[in-house]
C-alpha cells in the first residue's frame, strides 16, 4: 500500500518511462489512503502530457495539485513555483513529487535537495523495458546512476512498468520483472511495484503473485480514448 | 525487428538513420525538439554529422548543400521554423535535389503557440515559396505510420529529385506507441552521378537556380511540371474506413483522423451510415477519393480552420457537399465534437 511508503515519494525515470501516468494514479490512491496528499509536477522537460493538465481531476478527487508552471499551463519556459517546498516542510502532507525525464529532468531536485530531510524520501525509479536505453539489466543501470548523480539522492524502489500501450501481453510485465530482478540483485535495491492497465492487459490476474512487488493496478489518465 | 515502445519524435530519427540518412541540420523549437536532441546523439555514432545552425534558414541551406553533394539528408521543424526555410525550400525545389524536412505543426499563425495543430496545410501542400513548384507531403496519421514514411520519404527523394515534407502535428511528435521498423518497398533509384563530390578528375558538374533567360526558365518549369504529372499519377494515396456503404464520409488526415475513426466507431454502433476517407498524401492530393456516387455530404474535419477544403471541393466537384468542423491555435478535437457535428450535419438519417 502506498501509505507504506516515505512520506515524501519522487518519481524519476527514463524520459517516456511512464513517471506521470504512474505518478497521477499513485496520487488517486494516496487520495485514499492519506490526509493531506498534494502533488507536484516538477517536469520541465517535456511540453504535452503533464500531469498538470489533469489538475481539475485530481482537485476533485482531494489532491493539492502544485504545478511547476509558475505562469500557465502551456509555457515552456523553466521555472519553478516556490510552492512546491511547502510540503516538503510541512510534515502534514504526503507528497509526490513527479520529475521530468532522464537526468536532466532528474537536475531539477538537486535545488531542493537542502530542503529535503532523505530519511523522508523514497526515490522510485520507473522503467519500462521497451523504451530505448533501458532494454537490460546494464542500461538500466547505467541510467540508475546518471539519475542519482544528477538529482544527488539514491534510488530507493524500483517501479517495473514495462508495456507496450494497448498491445502490452502479461508476458511482456514478465520480462520486464526478469530485468528488474536482475538489476535488484546486484544493486540491492528492491522492487517496490509492478503496474498493469488491468483494463487492458488479458489475464492479468495471472501476475499478481509472480512479480516482484506489489502489484500496483492502473487506469489510463494522460491518454484519451482515441489514443 | 521486436517492438519498441517509441515518441513520434524519437521515432523519426530511428526510421531516418535506417534509411540511411547520415545529415542532420536544424534549429530547436517545440514540440519536436527530441528530433535534433536524438540525432546529435545517434549521427556522430555512425559516422554522420550533426549541425545546429544558427537559425532554420541557415539549417534549410546546409540541407541544400549536402542534398547536392548526394548525401542522405534532413532537417526537422516546426511551424514558425518551417516558414522561415520558405526560400531554401524553392530552392531545392528548382535543383530538383532529394531532401526530406518533417514538420511537427503547432497553432498559428505568427508565433502562434506550441500546442499540436494542422496549421501548415497550405504553406506545405499549396507552397509557401516562390515560383510554380510543388513538394511531395505524406500525412501520417500514427507514430508506426510515421516510420514507414520517413523512410519511405528518403527514397520517394531519391526517385523523383523531390524535396519531400513529412507533414504531422506536435501530438504525433510527442505521443508514444509501439513501432516496429520495416523494410519499404523497393523504388527504382538511379546513381547521384549529378552529385557535387569534389574534382575527382571527371567533368564538372553544376547546380545553380539562376536561369536570366525567360524561355529557358519556361522551359524548366514545363519539364518540372512534367515530372509532378508522373508523381501525380503514381504516388497519390488514402485510406478508406467503414467506407463501403457510407452515405456521409468524413475527410480527415493525421491527428484529426484518428478522433475521427474513434467517433465513426461510435456513430456506427448508433446505426449511422459513416465512413472516413484519410489522404496519406496531400500533395499529390488522392482526388478520386472523394467522388463516390452513394456520398450525400462530405464531413471535412481538421486542426484549422479548414484548409483542405477546397481541395476536396475540387475532388467532389461541388462545394455545397462539404461540411466542416474544427478547432484551431492548438486546441483538439474531441470524439463527442465530432459526433454532435456529424449527427447535426445527417440530421435523423441512419
Amino acid at each position: 500500500m502506498v501509505v507504506d511508503d516515505k512520506r515524501i515519494r519522487i518519481i524519476t525515470g527514463y524520459y517516456g518511462s511512464g513517471k506521470t501516468e504512474f505518478a497521477v494514479n499513485y496520487a488517486y490512491k494516496m487520495a485514499r489512503e492519506v490526509k493531506r496528499p498534494a502533488i507536484a509536477d516538477l517536469d520541465i522537460v517535456n511540453v504535452y502530457f503533464r500531469s498538470r493538465e489533469k489538475t481539475k481531476e485530481m482537485e476533485e478527487a482531494g489532491i493539492e495539485v502544485i504545478s511547476s508552471s509558475v505562469v500557465e499551463d502551456n509555457c515552456d519556459m523553466p521555472a519553478l513555483s516556490s510552492r512546491i517546498t511547502v510540503p516538503f516542510l510541512d510534515k502534514s502532507y504526503d507528497y509526490i513529487i513527479d520529475l521530468g525525464g532522464s537526468e536532466v529532468g532528474a537536475k531539477v531536485l538537486g535545488r531542493f535537495g537542502d530542503l529535503i530531510d532523505k530519511n523522508e524520501v523514497d526515490f522510485f525509479m520507473v522503467v519500462n523495458i521497451f523504451r530505448p536505453e533501458t532494454g537490460n539489466e546494464d542500461e538500466i543501470i547505467h541510467q540508475m546512476r546518471l539519475l542519482e548523480q544528477m538529482s544527488g539522492f539514491k534510488i530507493t524502489g524500483l517501479v517495473n512498468n514495462s508495456n507496450l500501450i494497448h498491445e502490452t501481453r502479461v508476458e511482456d510485465i514478465l520480462e520486464g520483472d526478469a530485468y528488474l530482478r536482475k538489476v535488484s540483485e546486484l544493486t540491492k535495491i528492491p522492487i517496490r511495484y509492478t503496474t498493469c492497465m488491468v483494463d487492458e492487459v488479458q489475464q492479468y490476474s495471472a501476475l499478481i503473485d509472480k512479480v516482484g512487488g506489489e502489484f500496483f493496478p492502473m487506469s489510463y489518465n494522460m491518454r484519451t480514448i482515441w489514443m | 525487428m521486436a517492438k519498441v515502445l517509441l515518441k513520434g519524435n524519437e521515432a523519426v530519427v530511428r526510421a531516418a538513420i535506417e534509411a540511411g540518412c547520415k545529415y542532420f541540420f536544424g534549429y530547436p523549437i517545440t514540440p519536436q525538439n527530441e528530433i535534433p536532441e536524438y540525432f546529435s546523439k545517434e549521427l556522430p555514432k555512425i559516422g554522420g554529422a550533426f549541425v545546429q545552425g544558427e537559425s532554420e534558414v541557415a539549417s534549410i541551406n546546409m540541407l541544400y548543400g549536402a542534398a547536392a553533394a548526394g548525401a542522405r539528408a534532413m532537417t526537422s521543424s516546426s511551424s514558425p521554423g518551417i516558414a522561415l526555410m520558405q526560400e531554401g525550400i524553392g530552392y531545392i525545389s528548382k535543383a530538383e535535389l532529394p531532401a526530406v524536412i518533417v514538420n511537427m505543426m503547432r497553432g498559428g499563425p505568427g508565433l502562434g503557440g506550441i500546442q499540436p495543430s494542422q496549421s501548415d496545410y497550405h504553406m506545405c501542400v499549396k507552397g509557401g515559396s516562390n515560383g510554380d513548384y510543388h513538394n511531395i507531403v505524406l500525412a501520417p496519421g500514427n507514430v508506426q505510420e510515421l516510420v514507414d514514411m520517413v523512410q519511405e520519404a528518403f527514397d520517394i527523394a531519391d526517385q523523383y529529385g523531390m524535396l519531400v515534407i513529412v507533414l504531422a502535428d506536435g501530438l504525433i511528435g510527442q505521443m508514444m506507441e509501439p513501432v516496429e521498423l520495416r523494410k519499404p518497398k523497393e523504388r527504382p533509384i538511379q546513381p547521384k552521378t549529378w552529385a557535387l563530390t569534389g574534382p575527382n578528375g571527371g567533368k564538372p558538374h553544376r547546380i545553380y537556380n539562376l536561369k536570366l533567360q525567360a524561355p529557358d526558365l519556361e522551359q524548366d518549369n514545363i519539364d518540372l511540371f512534367k515530372k509532378y504529372a508522373v508523381i501525380e499519377k503514381n504516388e497519390a494515396r488514402y485510406e478508406d474506413y467503414m467506407m463501403e456503404d457510407a452515405e456521409y464520409a468524413f475527410a480527415s488526415y493525421g491527428t484529426a483522423s484518428r478522433v475521427v475513426r474513434t467517433a465513426v466507431d461510435k456513430l456506427r454502433a448508433e446505426g449511422y451510415k459513416v465512413g472516413l476517407v484519410r489522404p496519406q498524401t496531400l500533395w499529390p492530393f488522392p482526388y478520386e477519393a472523394f467522388q463516390r456516387k452513394n456520398v450525400k455530404k462530405y464531413l471535412d474535419v481538421e486542426l484549422n480552420m479548414g484548409q483542405m477544403i477546397d481541395d476536396v471541393a475540387i475532388a467532389c466537384g461541388d462545394k455545397n457537399m462539404i461540411e466542416f468542423f474544427g478547432h484551431t491555435g492548438g486546441v483538439l478535437i474531441t470524439v463527442d465534437e465530432v459526433c454532435e457535428f456529424a449527427k447535426k450535419v445527417m440530421g435523423g438519417a441512419k
